[in-house]
């Protein structure tokens, strides 16, 4: 366990800052932008805002990533570099409306 | 009402197998049964406590407070059942042959489950306060009224405690001398899968590089939102598409503890004596 936490401590120096930032807003439980396009090759930087009053879960498969959202407040999720394609993503919390995928190419 | 029950059961379902896996394998040791309901109590309290937190333990460390906390869970999870195998490694065989001498070792066994009853309680803060929060939701929401609420979040609850208890159940039909290999077995698999799914959340909080992302993809074989992959994800660790510093991290975590277990064992014929 002493190795793997001297190896996350090393790794961590060498991860770099995400330059590309993406903004996306949960309104009505609805995303907005629903399609979010990004270049591939890149890491991307969402940055999700929940401007509802109940909490959302942030969930993909596809890029293997889940957070939760409180309201009225502000996640940071970093994804990528992704092959091109698409990528669905949902709100774990409201599946029938939070919908929407990132487009990498 | 549906969608409650339906959501509390997926996130009842993980921590409701490992308090299966756990009940299990500790199934000869003293006090059992008052260290996993001192667990439980402990999760519950501590997820609704996390939930009504969660806004604040995100503005943590730039945004990524909620991966490191979820990292840090994740990790001494796997951290106290890391030590568990290793302790088993060196006790399980003394337990199984001889139920006298266990009640000599009462305190080192107290210590043990002790220390599992904490792992039922992280398992259960971490899925109990995103179970919180959405129960909050559908309330705060107003499309649903306690009683629907309440009653989707009972059935859940109870489906996946159902889950947990049929694991447990079948455990308990392994044959004696297959059981401590399969309950030790799988809590290794436990272990690896917890370090791999913390490695996930440091990708997540850009604090480490993926990679190869994903390395590979058998989403078309058996997908992780499936009821079986949710399942094996749970017990195995399994990901349809992991990134790969995850493997990196299961393979380190299997590899460490099972070097720790077989450098603490006690051979059978020491134990003769």
């Amino acid at each position: 366990m002493k190795i793997l936490v001297t190896l996350v401590s090393l790794l961590s120096i060498s991860a770099w800052a995400a330059d590309n930032e993406v903004s996306v807003i949960i309104r009505d439980h609805r995303f907005e932008p629903a399609e979010i396009h990004v270049p591939a090759g890149q890491k991307i930087k969402l940055v999700i805002q929940n401007q509802d009053a109940t909490p959302e879960e942030f969930e993909s498969h596809e890029l293997n990533r889940e957070k939760v959202i409180a309201p009225g407040s502000k996640a940071n999720i970093y994804i990528g570099p992704l092959s091109p394609g698409r990528y669905p993503f949902f709100g774990e919390f409201h599946e029938q409306t939070a919908r929407g995928a990132v487009i990498a190419e | 009402m549906l969608g409650s029950a339906i959501i509390v059961f997926r996130e009842t379902l993980e921590a409701a197998l490992i308090i299966g896996i756990i009940a299990a394998a500790t199934r000869n040791l003293p006090s059992r049964n008052f260290w996993l309901l001192v667990g439980i109590g402990a999760g519950v309290v501590g997820s609704l406590i996390v939930a009504s937190l969660t806004g604040k333990i995100s503005e943590l460390a730039e945004g990524t407070g909620q991966e490191l906390f979820n990292a840090g869970i994740l990790g001494l999870a796997a951290l106290m059942l890391a030590w568990h195998n290793i302790w088993m490694a060196r006790h399980g065989m003394q337990l199984a042959r001889d139920a006298k001498q266990l009640g000599q070792d009462v305190v080192s066994g107290t210590r043990e489950m002790s220390t599992l009853g904490l792992v039922i309680a992280l398992a259960i803060l971490r899925e109990g306060s995103e179970t919180a929060l959405f129960l909050y939701g559908l309330l705060a929401g107003g499309d649903e009224t306690l009683a629907t609420v309440l009653g989707g979040g009972a059935i859940g609850l109870l489906v996946g405690a159902l889950a947990g208890y049929g694991l447990y159940a079948g455990f308990l039909r392994i044959p004696a001398r297959l059981f401590f290999a399969a309950t030790s077995g799988l809590i290794l698999l436990l272990a690896a899968s917890m370090s791999s799914q913390a490695a996930r959340f440091l990708v997540q909080a850009d604090l480490l590089p993926s990679l190869a992302n994903p390395l590979w993809d058998t989403s078309w074989l058996l997908d992780n939102s499936s009821l079986l992959g949710r399942f094996l994800h749970t017990l195995v660790g399994y990901e349809a598409m992991p990134s790969g510093i995850q493997v990196v991290f299961y393979l380190g975590a299997l590899t460490l503890i099972l070097a720790g277990m077989h450098r603490f064992r006690i051979r059978p014929h020491t134990l003769a004596t």
